[in-house]
């Protein structure tokens, strides 16, 4: 674990700014943003509007990776309420669709919270299940079929704007806005990023961090049935094969960028959510450059490399003072 | 001195053995001599040194300097591997094979018997019940190590390292598990192993178990050799002395003002509260304004003991009542709530939080009993933050910095103010002067006696004496997992305490088994 | 006797699963319970058990390897574009290939081991890496028409009933065969066990614990490799989009039979018969006509979750029966 002064994020926003700069100067009218029917259009809303669902993701993704967890499963379970969003769409009134929908998020990230903090089980063993299972659920729920709606009522939550922002864009601002106010408006966030940082100890300092467990896998499930809402109203449709598929990855990839480690403790959601914005940068990147979009996955890997090798404990050279004082606590480990 | 003269020239020679990290001198100029067929003890309280100094003959840690001899030969391992080698082995109390791999595996890992790149498994079986059989073991070889007791585990992983051609075997704690009879096993297998002219370092904390076996001891205080002797002419108590006192002078043990003890309140009283394996059932009263402190050596009781009475661990027997009500107390929270606080002794993996700042850090308790629900703002946080780091000098005075950049006695000042910040009625502090410096050490003494006249109740485990007995109203000392003696008024002196440890016990140890 | 059959008790489970499935399965269609099926299904799911060994060398020394399926995807396109496009003899190209996996291992194993990363996410990095290679080599489906590519796919065992034991299901069989020669033979599985048991007494005891972690990555992608050119045999082409998912099948089959994800205990044979209950439960689907797909993803996290559960209740009864050992940590 390398100890660090708190970040402000500057290399995040830096390495955004950079994307973006790059990105204009392989396509000039990348900056330009037109006005329509009172939505704003251009390849940079473009980034924001598309990079939606893996920031919703990372928001709940974050939370878990702070308190030493992962959750594989929000890919499957963006499937899962994609399609029961989809399915109701016709038929019932937007609330029920949204209480069906997140009342499932809930329930699967409830699922994992209690496999991780009452049974036990690794967390990316406990997860792998729902993984595996989920798409079969979502496939189950659409019957195969790839599901499509008419309402324009869950449409607009894909496709609509809000003050000329796409809605997507808005919802996860509001989620962020939301997930900031429970996690640093309360002592939450600290319980967190101290039950991350070391466990016994806070265990020893009175905090609940079993409820905390469930919690954050909880927040997670519900972020990945708001993805999964967006991505269907965008499409108009589910389509549980492909819905979410691998964006767990992804999500991973945004917060580790967003420079929250996978050893836990320290978090900013909002860096995750610039982490989001990143890849999604990069995608656009090099859609526009005219590389094959194929590229995409050899740049991640890059990517996730580098960030990886910056956070090694190996590299963290410049504090090797304290690297030191941790040895020896570990060592000295006997009492009377 | 004449048993060893007539000794063959020492089998391992260490002089002038040094280590500092960051600072902090963990052996200075340590020297150490083992012969041939010895068992030499190595003793000393946490802290003293005995670890590093295991690792720094056998190369897992790095010598600043310091020579090693052996047979008269200068030898400089690197690494464990290379310390087997040479003929240096060790065995450390949590056995360090693979718990998952057979019996016969794990004899042979990484020199297994065979035969066209297979391994030979019925070959090496019968050399695996071979070579346990010369200890008097005979078990099935073919199952998983970890269906077998510690100290089956303990002679596998002897047997391994003499059969890898070891010299010399150091044991690290191996009985701090077993119980009497596997003791009593143990110690077969090392008498038969000295008959063979293995030299054994034998690290242990209890007394009796030194001199039962052992030829020679060794004691290290803070880094430093405090004395060697052959067994029989350091008798128990003078022994005693070597590790926990330094140079005696009574007349400087000051005691505090006594206050009338009968009127104060009662905070907490335990009656029969114990857990098998773990600690003896006692029981014990702790009143405001009053300071409990809990002597002995190390492996005797003294944290288990704070670990039951905060709930970290759950009693399987005994009555608790605070401010006379009946409670049961199952884990830290519930303990908060009834106004109780922790510090535990091993700050850096029960204690701080290594990145979070110091501001956070002295919040995180008072926060966890306030709930998540209601914050402490920022404003509170500082003043908290700003009250702690002036009242106790905590520096640097930087409420931002990560606390795991901090000098250890200034993670120890945090963490008393983490809980002063909750304002309990009850403090349990273990060792709380361990690993900081000599001028923090008289601060936060003063810090306690101040608590204390403030109307706190407090439980204090520490190995020094001469600063337990300034600050006391009353000692329970501890002896093999159980309270043996409760010492108040004029009995609280380092002597008393001393000769109460190391009285011979008079019935058999509690073992791990005995409930 | 008793502590070696309760060692096998995860790989006994699964093989009663199996069975009562397979006994269940021909119970409702007579013609189930044939040679021909249980031929069908080590052909059809031959590059998925050799993925699974390799896998199970890796959870067993406490990783994990989520590169495997592009690695798998990666193979068929270098393969289909080396044989067709570059000339390149098709048993150079198979050598080829797994030298290009055997490096590809060496270096996620080399980061993991040399910068403590977790391996989850350096194969997953390695996951991203060998997809979008191979999608840069080629986004097509592009069919193999080499002479020893028809050869092979003839050339089969054959039975009574029209039963054949084809290419991929004998060297599926060699590589469990192999497999469990070296995991459960050798001083290098010895040792793979003892890394997962506990990392840091392994290296006490002497092990190169570096050499070893590197060496079950290569293993595990030389035998992605291998299954990917079973795989390419199976369909005579080379699609980038191949095998997408497999590490979780792969993942999945080693944990049903009965390897503990956490590393330290399990069996080769298990991992087999994992595939071989995932194929049952695909080849009952085929056979229902009704039923769908999904129902073959919910039923494998069912039986994840019924593994996972047993497992971790057993180490719970494991610990309680254990001694507490006192004085040491609570």
């Amino acid at each position: 674990m390398a100890l660090r002064l708190p970040r402000i994020g500057t290399s995040q926003i830096v390495a955004l700014g950079l994307i973006l700069v790059a990105n204009w100067i392989v396509s000039p009218q990348f900056f330009d943003i037109r006005v329509q029917d009172g939505r704003l259009f251009g390849s940079l809303i473009d980034v924001f509007n598309r990079g939606a669902p893996v920031a919703l993701l990372s928001i709940g993704m974050v939370l878990v990776i702070a308190m030493r967890g992962i959750d594989l499963s929000v890919g499957a379970v963006m499937a899962i309420c994609g399609a029961i969003a989809a399915s109701l769409a016709d038929t019932h009134s937007l609330p029920v669709v949204l209480a069906a929908a997140l009342g499932a998020g809930l329930l699967c990230g409830l699922w994992n919270g209690l496999l991780v903090a009452v049974l036990g089980i690794q967390p990316i063993v406990a997860t792998l299940i729902l993984m595996v299972a989920g798409r079969g659920i979502a496939q189950l729920i659409t019957e195969g079929r790839i599901v499509t709606f008419t309402s324009p009522d869950l449409a607009f939550l894909g496709g609509g704007s809000v003050l000329g922002l796409p809605t997507p864009v808005v919802l996860t601002l509001g989620m962020m806005a939301l997930t900031l106010a429970l996690v640093r408006g309360t002592a939450l966030g600290l319980m967190i990023e101290a039950t991350g940082g070391n466990p016994r100890a806070s265990a020893l300092a009175g905090i609940g961090t079993r409820f905390i467990t469930v919690g954050v896998y909880v927040w997670s499930g519900l972020c990945a049935a708001l993805a999964g809402i967006v991505a269907s109203a965008d499409i108009l449709g589910a389509d549980a094969n492909n819905a979410g598929l691998w964006l767990e990855l992804d999500a991973i990839l945004a917060v580790v960028i967003g420079g929250t480690s996978l050893f836990g403790g320290r978090f900013s959601i909002i860096l995750a959510v610039v982490g989001a914005f990143i890849i999604q940068a990069m995608n656009t990147g090099i859609l526009l450059s005219g590389f094959p979009p194929e590229t995409n996955l050899v740049v991640k890997a890059v990517v996730v490399l580098t960030v990886l090798l910056a956070q090694s404990p190996r590299l963290g050279g410049h504090f090797a003072g304290i690297g030191v004082l941790f040895k020896r606590s570990k060592s000295g480990g006997k009492r009377s | 001195m004449h048993a060893t003269e007539t000794l063959p020239p020492p089998l391992l020679a260490l002089t002038g053995f040094s280590k500092s990290f960051a600072g902090f001198v963990a052996l200075d100029h340590v020297d150490f001599t083992l012969h041939a067929g010895e068992i030499h003890a190595l003793l000393g309280e946490n802290g003293a040194g005995k670890s590093t100094l295991i690792k720094a003959m056998t190369g897992v840690v790095h010598r600043d300097a310091g020579t090693l001899r052996l047979d008269g030969v200068a030898i400089a391992p690197r690494s464990a591997e290379e310390a087997v080698r040479a003929g240096i082995a060790t065995v450390y109390q949590e056995v360090n094979l693979a718990p998952n791999l057979s019996v016969a595996q794990n004899l042979f890992l990484g020199r297994q018997p065979t035969r066209f790149g297979l391994v030979r498994e019925g070959e090496m079986r019968r050399r695996a019940r071979a070579l346990l059989g010369e200890f008097g073991l005979s078990i099935d070889v073919s199952a998983p190590l970890e269906s077998y007791s510690v100290a089956i585990q303990h002679i596998v992983a002897i047997a391994r390292a003499v059969d890898q051609s070891a010299r010399v075997l150091i044991l690290d704690e191996p009985t701090a598990s077993l119980d009497a009879h596997e003791v009593e096993v143990l110690f077969a297998v090392m008498r038969q192993l000295t008959s063979r002219g293995i030299g054994i370092v034998f690290v242990t904390h209890f007394l009796d178990q030194v001199y039962a076996v052992c030829d020679r001891i060794t004691v290290l205080r803070n880094g430093r050799l405090a004395g060697s002797a052959p067994v029989d002419e350091l008798p128990r108590l003078d022994l005693v002395r070597l590790m926990l006192g330094r140079e005696l002078s009574e007349a400087t043990s000051r005691r505090p003002p006594v206050v009338e003890g009968e009127a104060r309140a009662d905070v907490a009283t335990f009656r029969g509260v114990g857990k098998a394996g773990t600690i003896a059932p006692f029981d014990l009263a702790l009143r405001a304004g009053h300071v409990v402190g809990l002597a002995g050596l190390l492996g005797s009781g003294r944290t288990e003991t704070v670990r039951l009475v905060f709930g970290a661990e759950r009693a399987d027997c005994g009555a608790a009542e605070v401010a006379g009500r009946a409670v049961s107390i199952g884990s830290p929270r519930e303990a908060m709530a009834l106004g109780f606080g922790y510090c535990p002794e091993e700050r850096k993996t029960e204690g701080i939080v290594a990145e979070l700042t110091v501001r956070e850090n002295i919040a995180l308790a008072l926060q966890a009993r306030r709930g998540a629900l209601s914050p402490l703002s920022r404003r509170e946080q500082d003043a908290l933050a700003a009250k702690f780091i002036g009242l106790l000098d905590i520096r640097p005075p930087d409420p931002e910095r990560p606390v795991g950049l901090l000098s250890g006695g200034n993670q120890q000042k945090v963490l008393l103010a983490r809980w002063l910040a909750t304002a309990p009625r009850l403090l349990i502090l273990d060792e709380p002067t361990r690993g900081i410096d000599v001028g923090a050490h008289a601060e936060i003494i003063g810090l306690i006696r101040n608590l204390c006249r403030e109307g706190m109740a407090l439980l204090v485990v520490s190995s020094e004496l001469e600063e337990l007995v300034t600050y006391a109203d009353e000692v329970v000392v501890l002896r093999d997992r159980a309270h043996v003696a409760r010492l108040t008024g004029a009995q609280i002196e380092v002597s008393t305490i001393l000769a109460t440890i190391a009285e011979a016990p008079s019935s058999v140890p509690l073992s791990a088994d005995a409930a | 006797m008793i502590r070696f059959l309760s060692r096998l008790t995860p790989v006994l489970a699964t093989a009663a699963v199996f069975l009562a499935g397979f006994v269940v399965c021909s119970l409702i269609y007579p013609n189930f319970a044939s040679l021909r099926v249980v031929m069908n299904l080590l052909t059809d799911n031959a590059f998925l058990v050799i993925v699974a060994v390799g896998m199970t060398f890796v959870i067993i020394s406490g990783g994990i390897d989520l590169s495997v399926g592009s690695v798998i995807g990666f193979t068929t396109v270098f393969l289909a574009l080396a044989i067709e496009r570059w000339g390149v003899p098709p048993l150079w190209a198979f050598v080829l290939i797994l030298v290009i996996c055997a490096a590809f291992g060496a270096c996620m194993g080399a980061i993991i081991q040399y910068f403590e990363l977790p391996a989850f996410i350096v194969t997953l990095a390695g996951m991203f890496l060998a997809r979008g290679v191979s999608f840069l080599l080629s986004t097509e489906s592009l069919p193999i028409t080499a002479d020893l590519y028809a050869h092979l796919s003839d050339h089969a065992l054959r039975f009574e009933g029209g039963a054949r034991l084809t290419v991929p299901a004998l060297v599926m069989l060699a590589v469990v065969i192999g497999g469990m020669v070296l995991l459960h033979l050798t001083r290098f599985g010895a040792n793979v066990y003892a890394l997962g048991g506990s990392r840091t007494a392994t290296g006490l005891m002497g092990i190169n614990v570096a050499r070893t972690t590197v060496l079950i990555y290569i293993l595990s992608s030389v035998l992605a490799g291998l299954a990917g050119i079973v795989f390419s045999l199976y369909t005579s082409s080379g699609y980038s989009l191949s095998a997408v998912g497999v590490e979780l099948d792969a993942i999945a089959a080693v944990v049903i039979g009965g390897t503990l994800l956490s590393g330290g205990y399990g069996f080769i044979f298990g991992s087999f018969l994992g595939v071989m209950i995932q194929g049952l439960i695909q080849t009952y689907i085929s056979f229902d006509g009704m039923l769908s797909s999904w129902w073959a993803k919910i039923a494998t996290g069912l039986l994840l979750f019924a593994f996972i559960a047993f497992q971790q209740l057993t180490l719970h009864l494991a610990r309680r029966s254990r001694r507490a050992p006192a004085g040491v940590h609570p």
